[in-house]
């Protein structure tokens, strides 16, 4: 199992549990746990609606690709933890991962 | 104010609202859109412009903004008329059926239908947190560049990393007194050409370049005179300025149509698949923002939805004539 502890708008803390092995984005597992997540553009990062911030983790989690800072640069509130949970895959490595849901 | 008078106001210039024109001017119905974007293509061309799109008919490939210009070129013969940059507020409903809808702007739009084919909703900017930006709402704070000689001689700061912030960079270095670009990082990404303009134009001297801070708070008697910037460091600094244009970009709401008293389920309108009807009479719903079993959000259905409705639309128009159905084929687009 893959632990996340993801952190709502209202500042609650949830874990939620993901088997290993599924082939998903950190967007649609959100998504699935029925979070309110628009994702307008469906995972193309081309929408910035699925814009998280990641509070703590493996250090590699908390840097955005070229492509991902392209959309990042259009937030008013984007910092330099911020993500695009659907740019990032769920693998293993995520584990222990805590998000905040911008 | 502006007063129009037309068959059938379409909201929403979107893929689905350009092709509600092209069919509702085979049956010789007029129509007029509204858009709040200052430019035609809805989702098109604001999210995705150079994206390949490969579900359209007769089209292996076309991108997103080359399909809304061959819908602009296909809907030319009916001329239709724009109102673009303005949001619909109010619809009223007159004794003989008719509506007149009026925008933020003051246009009034008298029609004998409404059809709403508004999408995911109001394209809105996304606005920054910075302490009494609200306030300075038209006193300085601006989202959009509508007309640039507004900031002739003037002190702009612009704020933002994305395109648009680095091409009004560019362009009002040549209008405005002083120029000043806040960017919360360090690099810009983005068309590189662009960028390296940016850099040229700060090292040259001829506009402010702000990196690694953001705005914060606003200051000013009556109209915006001051800007508080917070650098990563923490330290806070002030600059002059008349205007501010945060550049964050775009989010769909879905905005006043949610207040017509239409039936809605989870931000989309419900309506009768017969003809895309709303429950309110001579009011259609088409495109992204209608729901129905098995509704897919495609350009395709929304086009299909569009021939439903103008046919059924008909008969506001033409209350004493009856519709034929007759092929383009035929008769050409105008000939009918
Ligand atoms: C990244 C991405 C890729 C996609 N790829 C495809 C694809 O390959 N094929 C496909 O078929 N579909 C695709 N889609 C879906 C497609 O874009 C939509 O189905 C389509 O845009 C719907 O068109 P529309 O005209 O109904 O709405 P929109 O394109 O959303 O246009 C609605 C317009 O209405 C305006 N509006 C709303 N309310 C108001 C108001 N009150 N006043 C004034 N104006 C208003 C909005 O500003 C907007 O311009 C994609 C979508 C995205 C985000
Ligand atoms: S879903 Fe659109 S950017 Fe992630």
């Amino acid at each position: 199992m893959i632990n996340l502890t993801i952190e709502d708008r209202n500042g609650d803390r949830q874990p939620v549990e993901i088997p290993e092995g599924i082939n998903l984005s950190l967007m649609e597992v959100l998504k699935a746990s029925e979070y309110d997540v628009l994702a307008t553009c469906g995972g193309m990062a081309l929408c910035a609606t699925c814009h998280i911030q990641v509070l703590e983790g493996p250090e590699q989690y908390f840097h955005a690709t070229d492509n991902e800072l392209d959309m990042l640069d259009t937030l008013p509130n984007a910092d330099e933890h911020s993500r695009l949970a659907c740019q990032m895959r769920v693998t293993e490595e995520m584990d222990g991962l805590v998000v905040r849901l911008k | 104010m502006e007063h129009i008078d037309t068959d059938i106001c379409i909201i929403g210039a979107g893929p689905v609202g350009l092709f509600a024109v092209f069919e509702s001017g085979l049956l010789k119905m007029r129509c007029h859109l509204i858009d709040v974007l200052p430019q035609v293509g809805g989702q098109l061309s604001e999210i995705y412009p150079h994206k390949p799109i490969y579900d359209i008919p007769g089209y292996p490939e076309v991108t997103a903004q080359e399909l809304v210009d061959r819908l602009m070129e296909q809907i030319a013969p009916f001329h239709p008329t724009f109102s673009l940059g303005e949001r619909v507020e109010t619809l009223n409903r007159h004794d003989d059926g008719s509506y007149t809808i009026q925008t933020n702007d003051n246009t009034t739009v008298h029609c004998q239908v409404v059809v709403i084919a508004g999408g995911l909703g109001c394209f809105e900017p996304r606005k920054p947190e910075i302490d009494r930006l609200i306030e300075f709402e038209g006193k300085g704070v601006a989202y959009m560049v509508k007309n640039p000689e507004l900031f002739r001689d003037r002190k702009v700061v612009l704020a933002g990393g994305g395109d648009s912030a680095l091409d009004w960079a560019i362009f009002l270095a040549n209008v405005a007194e002083r120029v000043t670009l806040v960017h919360r990082g360090d690099t810009f990404r983005g068309v590189p050409d662009s960028a390296e303009k940016v850099f040229e134009l700060a090292r040259e001297g001829k506009i402010d370049l702000i990196l690694k801070s953001n705005v914060v708070a606003l200051t000013g008697e009556g109209h915006l005179q001051e800007i508080t910037l917070l650098d990563r460091n923490n330290e806070v600094s002030h600059i002059a300025a008349d205007h501010l244009i945060p550049l964050f970009g775009l989010s769909p709401k879905l905005g006043p149509i949610a207040n017509w008293g239409l039936n809605i389920s989870f931000s989309a309108i419900e309506v009768n698949t017969r003809d895309y009807s709303t429950s309110v009479e001579r009011i259609y719903a088409i495109g992204d923002i209608n729901t129905y079993p098995g509704k897919l959000k495609l350009i395709l259905c929304g086009f299909h939805e569009a021939a439903l409705m103008a046919q059924s639309a008909f008969k506001y128009v033409y209350p004493e004539q009856k519709l034929s159905f007759k092929y383009t084929t035929v008769y050409g687009v105008t000939e009918f």
